[in-house]
């Protein structure tokens, strides 16, 4: 920007890093220093904000080389712990996504389902340094002519594990309700008739998209903390929608932005990335991310400055509109009410309940600063931006 | 900004008020031999404390399993518990019943919605989720709703009381 009065470059914050002298502080803190400094004097102090979320986030997998074996084999199917992974790839290259339930769930038969065990488990035990029952079918080819194979494997024994997931850290959330008459059971939780309840998930003031609105610093390459060890931005993730409707400081106030991320799942510890079963929809993981944002100059100071107070959603209902795609909503509310433990709907007082942990939010920017302090993480620019809002680069 | 469990004021607050009128919710586990008794109502009747059943089942020549709240002085409640296991029933309290594994729980908040006692409630100065086992009425809703499956609730031999 070169009307700012603050310029910064990603090589004069590295060189800070590295000579132990930049000053970094979590989103939340940085709350309070642009309330008090404004983002001039904000942008001056403070080099990199970190951001933390940790929740579940669907569309979330990795993908693993397990290994040829002897003889050879060419994988057409593949089970790990009874949890089928794609393996229409290569002989030993599959795919295992967090949302597959193990092929032996009765599901929903007896509603709602508790969905034990699925693809994000099969990930969070390999982390924890389980073995676990690999299964595969062949129909048999002259260069690979095994048709089954069935032995443990623990991370160790993997060639190659790499966490891949298409879309995670939606920028913003809707607020669930059910205004139908009857109980429903959804990824965003249980949900009792008539708008009894409310749930919602995102980390608000300390999400890492919320403090980057328009994406001037998340892009393609950008390092991040992901699942315990250090990953990637990699592309926009998929349901990326940068066009959504947006509040004057620049936050949507929609489900919008999302970021395809990864990383080595060796890296990664099972404290940050956790299967997950939410009961009557499925399973999928809870994924750890933090981002670190450079305040390049006080546009940026601003963004970083971004509190729940300012952040709102959507109410949207799931008993009905949600299933049939009506394109409506029950009013919006702020982060700061959603926090508080209750909202108002239609004008009837509704208890509020998080999936987005902000205890663990906070942890992982914490961690990120320690890293940074520690020199032992450092920025790197987006070699591509993301797709960003209509007019805004 | 430390993760390590320290009673705020708000629930020194709350184990205060549980002092002062004496409440208490105990799991109670009746020998086949008496569940065809009327027992329970003595509790009112003779012992002068209040008492509200959470769950009951009482089959005859089955042994019988109750969540009971009592309300009372500390002294009445202490007699008529006495009262009870003189009738060979088997007293514990319900909290010991109930359990949060620690590592598995990330602290999210679902279960707050559901917990109709207010056992698992947010501490909103900080967002941290914490268990109150003596406010846990053993209703066992957060055992599946748990994401992570971090609640347990053990009520007999076999698992949770049947429904």
């Amino acid at each position: 920007m070169k009307d700012c009065k603050v310029n910064k470059t990603y090589e004069e914050i590295n060189a800070r890093i590295k000579a132990g002298e930049a000053v970094v502080v979590s989103a939340e803190e940085m709350v309070e220093i642009v309330r008090k400094n404004g983002p001039v004097e904000a942008a001056r102090r403070v080099d990199v904000v970190t951001t933390g979320t940790f929740s579940p986030m669907c569309s979330s997998g990795a993908f693993i080389n397990f290994g040829h074996t002897t003889p050879t084999l060419k994988a057409a199917s593949v089970w790990l712990n009874k949890v089928p992974a794609y393996a229409g790839l290569a002989a030993v290259d599959i795919f295992i996504g967090a949302t597959e339930p193990a092929e032996d769930d009765p599901l929903n038969k007896v509603y709602p389902g508790e969905f034990r065990y699925g693809g994000g488990h099969v990930i969070e035990d390999l982390l924890a340094g389980k073995k676990i029952l690999l299964e595969a079918k062949a129909y048999g080819t002259d260069c690979y002519p095994n048709r089954k194979v069935k032995m443990d494997v623990g991370l160790d024994d993997l060639p190659y594990a790499l966490l891949v997931n298409p879309r995670n850290c939606y920028q913003n959330y809707n607020c669930a309700i059910n205004l139908s008459d009857r109980t429903i059971y959804t990824y965003m939780g249980m949900l009792k008739p008539h708008g009894k309840n409310a749930t919602y998930c995102s980390a608000g003031e300390l999400s890492p998209l919320m403090n980057d609105p328009y994406y001037r610093t998340i892009g393609l390459g950008t390092r991040i903390f992901l699942g315990g060890g250090v990953g990637y931005v990699t592309w926009h993730g998929t349901q990326h929608n940068p066009a959504a409707l947006r509040s004057p400081g620049g936050t949507p106030t929609r489900p919008a932005g999302t970021l395809m991320v990864q990383g080595d799942l060796k890296t990664m510890s099972a404290r940050w990335l956790k299967g997950v079963s939410m009961q009557g929809y499925g399973t999928t993981m809870a994924v750890g991310v933090g981002i670190p944002i450079p305040i390049l100059n006080e546009e940026m100071a601003a963004y970083t400055g971004v509190s729940d107070a300012d952040i709102v959603t959507q109410v949207v209902d799931y008993g009905f509109d949600y299933a049939n795609r009506v394109s409506r909503n029950y009013g919006e509310v702020n982060y700061a009410q959603l926090k508080s433990g209750q909202i108002e709907v239609n004008g009837q007082k509704v208890p509020v309940a998080p999936l987005s942990s902000v205890v663990k939010a906070r942890e992982i920017a914490e961690i990120l600063k320690k890293w940074i302090l520690e020199r032992n993480f450092f920025l790197t620019a987006p070699v591509v931006p993301l797709p960003s809002a209509p007019g805004k680069k | 900004m430390g993760l390590a469990f320290v009673p705020d004021q708000e629930m020194l607050r709350r184990i205060r008020e549980v002092g002062a009128v004496y409440t208490r919710i105990y799991l109670l586990r009746f020998p086949k031999e008496i569940t065809d008794q009327p027992i329970i109502c003595q509790l009112a009747k003779q012992y002068d404390t209040e008492f509200n059943i959470l769950k009951a089942t009482i089959l005859p020549q089955h042994q019988g399993v109750m969540v009971l709240e009592l309300k009372g002085h500390k002294s009445n409640v202490n007699k008529g518990l006495k009262f009870l296991k003189g009738l060979g029933v088997k007293v514990e309290s319900l909290a010991t019943s109930i359990s949060r594994d620690e590592e598995k729980c990330y602290q999210c908040g679902a279960c707050t919605g559901i917990c109709p006692t207010g056992a698992l409630y947010i501490r909103r100065s900080d967002m941290a989720v914490l268990f109150v086992p003596e406010k846990c009425s053993g209703c066992g809703l957060c055992v599946t709703l748990c994401p992570v499956r971090a609640m347990e609730v053990s009520l007999d031999r076999n698992g949770t009381l049947p429904d």
